[in-house]
């Protein structure tokens, strides 16, 4: 960036500097020739001052003009059509100046001819190169590898084109030729590129008329004006005054160039409105295709979908009836909503199909394709001749309704009706994706939910470990789902008397969970009655006869531990087995016993199917309580972790402290699945007798 | 993973189980349990032969129809049924309510008494 400004200035300098020492040369030359003096300047100097000024210029402008894509086309017309203006009002001011002293003295001094000659020289100079590079700029708009190119090559024939000032005509009248031909062949080849003209709107199309106008206006004056110069002043002034070919290329070339899009502008007047409207769909698409990322409403949707649909195909009224079983919507457009139930009625005459369509999802892409002609056939209605409508389907179902009016028959043509297409689709993605989203949302909450009720069952289970002077118990739990139907818990009715209890509902998930809290209130209103093992099961039985699902039950055992006699009573309805490692013996062996699950009979004769047994226990001895969830992990292989690994297990590791045995069971239970997920709730509770 | 097939004769209904029934397969079981009892037959018989597995929720679909069956006295017959899923009923103690035979044949004999 300071590069370029130091570039600037340099080259604003040269230029002044090189202008002012033309004039000089040309004063002192005059002054000679005045006085028949021999002034000793060469003509070479004049001719290189003079081309230091052109490339000056050139470099200067080169790197002044801005950036199309930055600077809009109209302000750089602008720029150019400034200074054309000032150059012509400088020029006219020394018209003026030439009238006002009419035929005094003073307009015939060589030396204010020639001053002023060189002031208007200048200027035109100026314009002449601002006006190429602001081209340049509206040439490589969009511009191509191969444009570049041919720019390039065009300029740097230009700068040639100045230093064959230094070769003598006659000398070299090939170069010359040739230089003139490839100017003339790339200055018009470069001249067809006018991409630009297509996006200026239809205002900035008239202004750029006019400033084209004006500019193809300057350059002829100029042009003319210059010529006049050489022909009054020719023979007065000692040197040549006439432009050499790099003015003249220039002229040719912005003059070509300024004519061509003056007629490409006209001509595209007509269709710019068409562009317009393009451009406006375009944008009207991308802003339905970002609504959900927008953060817009269904509702802005429609409306939008409204909105674009009427301004692509200049519809005089419209409407967006909505129906999506949560909520319905009618947005008009030029229409009262109240009209609507009637224009629907006088729709629904003509076309009966309309109805139809509605009630009948499945069959639409079919009546679609076949009414997509009979669509927009002439209608009888007062107001309206044309109608088109589409439904809006969202997942395979019809949710709406779009209906466009037009008061002239047959108004719809294919481009129409395609782009009206391709905004309900994209209205109906962007709603499937706020309901996408929405669902999204609420399983999110519904998780959240489900993290709530974990939380809460697990409050349900008593803390892990439980240890006292008998007795040391430890307990692992874990769900399949976020909640589960496996269930343990212990009461202590008095000092030497606790009750036990594993239970398991049927099923998992949300529904065994609940069944899971019954039976905690169960365990915990009959646990103080003190009952005997089948009696506890008994009443158990009746009341969650009461409220268990028809297809659910719960398996349970229930002990009663006696701290001072050392025994297990237990009772076992439909349960797995407990196993029990007795110390001395180094043997472990499940108690079997008849039992029938909680809520399979839900009557009295539930009694007789369970049985009471007692056993005795020793210090050391382990109670290993567990759900069938463990039994029945399997293994990739698809067989099950079985009874009989669990009883060598417990023979193996029972010596150890509780809490060593039941991580040894879990390890082992996962080292059997190979970490395979559990698809069950599994609960393992190990009491060890001290 | 369970297929579920229902074959109604004149003299009873059919139901032959394939693979394992969890708690989300249990629904074929539930369907075609009721597709047998609907179907006004004097008895269903259980094919249990390619029954791997059951979990509760399978046998609670068995458990919720045996109030139905005694009252409308269609006798249930399950047979042919492997060690592991046998084990299953006998530890519910759903065996002691339910008639579970060796095989088709005794399945059969047994519609016939009474």
């Amino acid at each position: 960036m300071r590069n370029y400004k130091n570039i600037i200035r340099l080259t604003l300098s040269l230029g002044i500097v090189s202008w002012l020492a033309l004039l000089a040369t040309d004063l002192l030359m005059l002054f000679g020739d005045v006085n028949n003096v021999r002034s000793g300047v060469p003509v070479e100097l004049r001719i290189a001052l003079l081309e230091i000024f052109f490339i000056a210029l050139f470099f200067y402008y080169k790197f002044i003009t801005g950036r199309a894509e930055k600077v809009n086309f109209i302000d750089l017309l602008w720029r150019v059509f400034a200074t054309g203006l000032i150059a012509t009002m400088v020029s006219l001011t020394i018209l003026l100046f030439f009238r006002l002293l009419g035929n005094s003295r003073l307009t015939e001094n060589v030396f204010l001819i020639s001053f002023f000659y060189l002031v208007f020289y200048g200027l035109v100079t100026a314009f002449l190169t601002s006006t190429l590079m602001v081209w340049q700029q509206l040439i490589l708009y969009q511009k191509s590898k191969r444009l570049i190119t041919l720019w390039s090559i065009f300029e740097y024939t230009l700068l040639i084109s100045v230093l064959l000032s230094f070769v003598p005509l006659n000398l070299n009248g090939l170069v010359y030729n040739a230089v003139l031909t490839v100017l003339f062949v790339l200055g018009l080849v470069l001249s067809i590129n006018l991409k630009w003209v297509a996006y200026l709107d239809f205002r900035q199309k008239w202004k750029s008329i006019m400033m084209m106008l004006a500019i193809a206006f300057f350059l002829a004056y100029f042009f003319i004006d210059l010529n006049g110069y050489t022909e009054i002043y020719g023979q007065i002034l000692p040197f040549e005054m006439q432009g050499n070919l790099y003015i003249s290329a220039l002229f040719a070339f912005t003059f070509i160039y300024t004519l061509f899009s003056l007629l490409v502008i006209l001509f595209n007047l007509p269709t710019s409105s068409v562009f317009e409207q393009k451009i406006e769909e375009v944008i009207n698409f991308q802003r339905l295709s970002q609504s959900t990322q927008a953060g817009y409403k269904a509702e802005q949707v429609y409306d939008i979908l409204l909105e674009s649909s009427v301004k692509a195909v200049f519809a005089d009224a419209a409407w967006v009836e909505v129906n999506d079983g949560s909520k319905q919507l009618l947005l008009t457009k030029n229409v009262a909503a109240e009209k609507v139930p009637a224009l629907k009625q006088q729709l629904k005459e003509e076309y009966h199909q309309y109805d139809i369509i509605r009630s009948l999802p499945s069959r639409l892409a079919r009546i679609n394709r076949s009414q997509k002609r009979k669509r927009h056939k002439m209608l009888e209605l007062p107001a309206y001749r044309s109608v088109l409508w589409f439904p809006l389907v969202v997942k395979n179902i019809n949710i709406g309704t779009l209906v466009i009016l037009k008061e002239l028959a047959d108004s719809y043509n294919k481009e129409m009706v395609g782009i009206i297409h391709t905004f309900v689709s994209q209205a109906c993605i962007s709603i499937e994706n706020f309901q996408l989203l929405s669902e999204t949302l609420e399983n999110e909450r519904y998780k959240e939910e489900l993290k709530i009720a974990n939380r809460v069952q697990r409050s349900l289970l008593p803390k892990k470990t439980i240890s006292n002077e008998a007795f040391d118990i430890v307990a692992f739990s874990e769900a399949a789902d976020q909640v589960g139907g496996d269930y343990y818990d212990i009461y202590q009715i008095n000092e030497h008397k606790f009750i036990i209890i594993i239970g398991d509902v049927s099923g998992k998930g949300t529904s065994a969970a609940f069944h899971m809290s019954q039976m905690k209130g169960v365990f915990h209103s009959l646990a103080q009655l003190d009952l005997s093992p089948d009696k506890f099961l008994s009443y158990a039985n009746s009341a969650l006869s009461r409220c268990l699902e028809k297809t659910s039950f719960i398996t349970a055992s229930f002990f009663v531990v006696d701290t001072h006699e050392h025994t297990i009573e237990f009772a076992r309805a439909g349960h797995c087995p407990t196993l029990v490692y007795n110390a001395q013996k180094h043997q472990a062996k499940f108690l079997e016993s008849k039992g029938l699950g909680l809520g399979i009979v839900r009557n009295a004769s539930f009694d007789s199917y369970i049985e009471v047994s007692k056993e005795t226990y020793e210090s050391h001895d382990v109670v290993v309580l567990y759900t069938d969830g463990i039994t029945e992990a399997v293994n990739p292989a698809n067989e099950q972790f079985g009874y009989e690994r669990l009883r060598v297990l417990i023979e193996e590791s029972a010596d150890n402290e509780p809490q060593v045995i039941q991580q040894e069971i879990i390890r082992n239970l996962y080292e059997f699945c190979q970490q395979k997920i559990l698809n069950d709730d599994y609960t393992v509770l190990i009491i060890k007798f001290k | 993973m369970v297929e579920v097939k229902v074959q109604i004769t004149e003299e009873h209904a059919l139901i032959v189980v394939n693979g394992e029934v969890d708690a989300s397969s249990s629904i074929h079981l539930d369907e075609a349990m009721q597709q047998a009892v609907g179907s006004d037959v004097k008895a269903v018989l259980v094919n249990c032969k390619h029954l791997t597995y059951i979990s509760s929720a399978g046998l609670g679909v068995f458990m919720s129809y045996i109030q139905e069956l005694e009252a409308r006295d269609i006798k249930f017959i399950l047979f042919d049924m492997n060690e592991t899923v046998y084990k299953t009923f006998e530890i519910l103690g759903l065996h002691q309510l339910l008639t579970i035979v060796d095989t088709e044949e005794d399945a059969k004999i047994l519609t016939h008494e009474l």
